[in-house]
């Protein structure tokens, strides 16, 4: 029990100071028929490190590692390089041990971080301001969606078909609850986005348009014309991202009208880590806004002595003021991923950011090419930025199972995205990141040769 | 690298600056700003370069024009703003803010209700072993057996320890894990056609209770306390009806008091047609001791990162898996994992839901499966204090609180340390302090002993309230040290020590001028002479 500094001597001494007589004196409230009188069935009694490491150590060999594959998946996590010294400043105990900042003037390290943060994901959405960030991507979507509803006092929701099916989902989950309608349309295999069949379901009752940017097929859609389209009518857009480094290559969603900019910031620092945790983005493009925006918002200010220093501020809109009234139940960030994106945003400068953008696009650009050129394989996309759609001709789900026996790790099957829509079934989504070696995809496209000939 | 000679930064900020506007009570003392260690760090934006970077990549193609990608036409071209370091710069950046914090690692932090106790090295390790921290969430399910079995051991030993039937992993915080209990909730209601309105919440409840069940549709009502801190049950009995769908109840609850009559108000709600919900928040207390399901709680959200220490990280992620009774079970939401009879750890999805007689599912909560990263981190904990350390857990955690409430009740009014122990945490209030100084005076003056300031004026029903929970990671001799801190700073209190209101005086900053920052917002950093176009956040924004 290597976690617990009392010795008996300790406890004996305390309970004498408190005027106990054993440990069960203090549980002297909890009714005698609710206490366990055994062990918890089954749990084993402590282990040493080495035990325990050695269990863990046991299940994750069970695991195939995205390093030791030939690896094409993506579809909103997404495999990058982080640089060492993310890891190494996230493991700093003063941020990785420390409390929220409620306590100003002893949290500085972490409250200045989250104002570089903010003001990263702001640039980066090409907006006024961003919050201190939320769960992930899908739960920022849908409280984007919370908002838009405050803002326009309307209750009808427009969903691209291209927007990820897990962030339709939760959508579609949470406005059970809340009487939201939702207007989604179908997903398509078609090479350009149907922005048409999108604006014209908006209304004059529509609270806002949600479209993934670029979107789950890996397709651009043009913001600017939906944007109109739903200002026209009253409407909010909600434009949501989920690969921020295509941010260094494609206008930002912000420049092209979208009113409040969603996103998942894993690409940036955090890893893939089997879906979490990850790191939802969350900004607004008009600053009017900022008081019905969900999360913690860190502002600048001065201390007694007139030194600039930072607070967490706005919280009259939060849970722990307004309780009920509040405009979301949130209350936490992903402090330490922030701060992970924060690091690798910082090593990565624009420059950086421009590069490492670049060369995604030229790797994906040469995989398309590479792949297309297998018999019956097609690039279902006319623009893409790191992520394309292929379409087999066959069931790309069993595609996939057969190319991982050989180590292949081939992309995500739209027949595991969308088990509903059987028309879907032969496309693959692939993405190609900077991490992707040309030696990869030539193993993928001779796997693919072989296995769909 | 070629980096482009550095421009000063350009809003001309240098360490110890005072703002203009303000007066300075003290100006800085070195010519630099910084006191030996304790060092000052201007923002990223003030010393980074838009041409500066901290990695190295292939530089992107110049001959590239517009065509010659496959972008679509949306290239982006104007400067996006994002200043760059080197590595070096970064490192150094980093780790002299990373000491502006407290933080677990340097001392004890007394937050009731917010639990703080050392965070083992081990789970790091263990979270960034490759199987775990470099697998994607849709690979195929056969590639990731391993990382399901962690699911499928930690929600196994989850409902073990709570006497439950089932668990929903997939929400991502506590709060996130309150919305999928009460969710759960209505979606039983509604399976057997059952409307109901009302979500009865304790005043003592955390202030995300009520929010959750008003997000999830509820109107919210009260139930008051008793004068000795517990849920009034004869009031709650009182308000229960066909239209009340169920209770939301922290157990321990904030005032650090079980409630002893939670088999009573379980047994009424259930009889009245409506289901509990306890806050998990404080499992810490009576983890190992007291099975919540033995109680007849329908769920229970359990924050992973305080009872089974994942780090906080300054203010998240967090984890909030949410035990369910077998009455709330089939509405869990996907994804969720099973383990048939064969043994084999099943991922349950959209796709096979049917397969697992899961279809009454209300859906998802979140994209992919939670917070696997917290999942490893809980279960080698776990596994680290087995079945006999996770009741010492509780034990000690209970008996650290008392020592505090007991030590400190001569100085510090403990409104309800008449009513028998504490459990997790102890409960004062600001009775007795000299006229003009408050909690808050008290808690910043802890600052310059060294120390986090305890939870303050929470909850509710307490006026001035303190609230502390040592944890079980404390040895006798840094709660000794604690107290003295305590009882020294509540003496000032007491005798009406004027200093107090002006501390911290010792801190990286003086007090913080919050009001100045709620009125007038600044977000996000600006140029300093911002150009044409860009009005600042404060004119626009601001009353």
């Amino acid at each position: 029990m290597r976690y617990l500094p009392l010795t008996q001597d300790d406890r004996s001494a305390m309970l004498a100071r408190i005027g106990a007589s054993n440990i069960d004196d203090l549980f002297v409230d909890v009714p005698e028929e609710a206490r366990l009188s055994g062990p918890i069935a089954g749990l084993p009694l402590h282990a040493s490190e080495m035990a325990v490491e050695k269990h863990m150590r046991r299940l994750s060999k069970k695991n195939l590692a995205a390093a030791d594959a030939a690896f094409f998946l993506g579809a909103g996590a997404y495999k990058h390089h982080v640089p060492a010294s993310v890891d190494h400043i996230i493991q700093r105990g003063e941020f990785l041990t420390a409390y929220t900042p409620y306590q100003p003037e002893i949290a500085q390290g972490t409250l200045q971080m989250l104002f570089e943060f903010q003001s990263q994901v702001a640039r980066l959405y090409g907006c006024a301001v961003a919050n201190a960030s939320m769960y992930d991507g899908s739960t920022a979507c849908w409280e984007a969606v919370a908002m838009a509803g405050r803002v326009t006092k309307r209750k009808r929701v427009v969903l691209s078909g291209a927007l990820h099916p897990h962030y339709a989902e939760v959508v579609k989950t949470m406005a059970k609850f809340t009487e939201d309608e939702i207007a989604s349309a179908s997903p398509a295999l078609q090479a350009a986005p149907d922005n048409a069949g999108l604006i014209a379901r908006i209304d004059d009752q529509t609270s806002c348009v949600v479209v993934q940017y670029p979107d789950i097929l890996g397709r651009i859609p043009d913001l600017t014309e939906i944007a109109e389209a739903a200002h026209a009518k009253g409407a909010l857009l909600i434009a949501v991202n989920t690969e921020p480094v295509a941010l260094g290559a494609i206008k930002s969603p912000g420049e092209l009208g979208a009113d409040i900019v969603v996103g998942e910031g894993q690409s940036i620092g955090v890893g893939l880590q089997f879906g979490g945790p990850y790191l939802g983005l969350f900004a607004v493009r008009d600053p009017k806004h900022v008081r019905q925006m969900p999360g913690r918002l860190c502002g600048e200010t001065v201390d007694a002595e007139g030194k600039r220093g930072f607070v967490l501020t706005l919280s009259t809109r939060e849970q722990h003021i307004r309780r009920e009234k509040a405009t979301s139940n949130i209350c936490t960030n992903s402090g330490l991923c922030a701060l992970a994106f924060s690091v690798h945003m910082t090593l990565l400068g624009e420059k950086g950011l421009r590069a490492l953008a670049a060369e995604n696009h030229r790797l994906a650009c040469l995989a398309a090419d590479r792949l297309t050129k297998i018999p019956g394989v097609s690039v279902l996309n006319d623009a893409f930025f790191n992520e394309f759609t292929l379409r087999l001709g066959k069931d790309a789900r069993k595609v996939v199972r057969t190319l991982a026996d050989r180590g292949v790790l081939a992309g995500v099957s739209l027949g595991r995205l969308f088990p509903a829509h059987d028309e879907l079934a032969d496309g693959l989504l692939v993405a190609v990141t900077e991490t992707t070696t040309e030696e990869d995809i030539e193993t993928l496209a001779s796997a693919l040769e072989e296995v769909l000939a | 690298m070629n980096a482009p000679p550095k421009t000063p930064n350009a809003s001309g900020w240098k360490p110890g600056t005072p703002v203009e506007g303000h007066n300075a009570m003290s100006g800085p003392d070195t010519a630099t700003g910084n006191r030996a260690l304790m060092l000052e760090e201007p923002l990223l934006f003030e010393i980074g370069h838009v041409e500066q970077t901290g990695v190295d990549l292939p530089e992107p193609p110049k001959d590239s024009g517009r065509g010659a990608n496959r972008l679509g036409g949306f290239d982006r071209a104007e400067a996006i703003g994002l200043p760059g370091l080197s590595e070096p710069e970064t490192v150094r950046h980093y780790t002299r803010l990373s000491r502006q914090n407290y933080a677990i690692d340097l001392g004890l932090f007394p937050l009731g209700s917010c639990t703080m106790k050392h965070n083992p090295r081990l789970n790091e390790k263990v979270a960034r072993m490759p199987g775990f921290a470099d697998v994607h969430p849709l690979q195929p399910v056969d590639t990731v057996r391993g990382a399901l079995e962690v699911i499928n051991e930690l929600a196994f030993w989850l409902i073990e320890l709570t006497g439950m039937y089932g668990v929903a992993m997939s929400p991502k915080a506590g709060a996130h894990g309150e919305l999928c209990g009460i969710l759960c909730i209505r979606a039983a209601l509604e399976a057997r056609g059952d409307a109901r309105e009302v979500i009865l919440v304790p005043e003592s409840a955390h202030g995300t209770n009520p929010a959750t069940a008003a997000f999830a549709g509820y109107r919210v009502e009260d139930i008051p306390a008793t004068a000795e801190g517990r849920v009034d049950l004869e009031a709650l009995k009182a308000r229960l009806g066909p239209d009340v769908a169920g209770v939301m109840i922290t157990n321990p609850n904030t005032c650090g008091l079980f409630e002893r009559d939670m088999k009573a108000i379980s047994d009424a709600v259930h009889a009245a047609g409506g289901f509990v919900y306890c806050d998990g928040a404080n499992f810490n207390a009576i983890v190992g001791k007291v099975r919540p399901g033995d109680l007849g709680v329908d769920a229970m959200h359990i924050n992973l990162h305080k009872t089974f220490s994942t780090p906080h990280g300054g203010g998240g992620p967090g984890s909030g898996p949410v035990v369910l009774s077998e009455a709330l079970a089939p509405f869990g939401p996907l994804p969720f994992t099973a383990r048939t009879k064969d043994g084999i750890v099943h991922l349950v999805e959209e796709e096979n839901a049917a397969e697992f007689d899961h279809t009454q599912a209300f859906g998802r909560m979140t994209a992919f499966h939670g917070q696997m990263g917290m999942f490893t981190r809980a279960l080698t904990y776990i596994l680290s204090h087995g079945a006999d350390g996770l009741k010492q857990v509780a034990e000690d955690a209970v008996l650290n609180a008392n020592y505090i409430l007991r030590s400190l009740e001569d100085v510090l009014d403990a409104p309800f340390g008449p009513s028998g122990p504490c459990m997790h945490e102890a409960l004062f209030s600001d009775k007795g302090f000299a006229e003009g100084l408050s909690t808050l005076d008290l808690a910043k003056g802890l600052i310059d002993e060294g120390y986090h300031p305890m939870t303050m004026y929470f909850p509710l029903v307490v006026h001035g309230a303190m609230l502390v929970e040592p944890t079980e990671t404390e040895s006798k001799a840094a709660l000794d040290q604690f107290i003295g801190a305590l009882r020294s700073v509540a003496e000032r209190a007491v005798n009406g020590d004027e200093t107090l209101k002006t501390a911290p005086h010792y801190a990286p900053r003086r007090r913080l001028d919050e009001t100045l920052a709620a009125r007038k917002p600044v977000l996000a950093w600006q140029e300093p002479n911002p150009p044409s176009g860009s009005p600042s956040l404060s004119e626009q924004g601001g009353r």
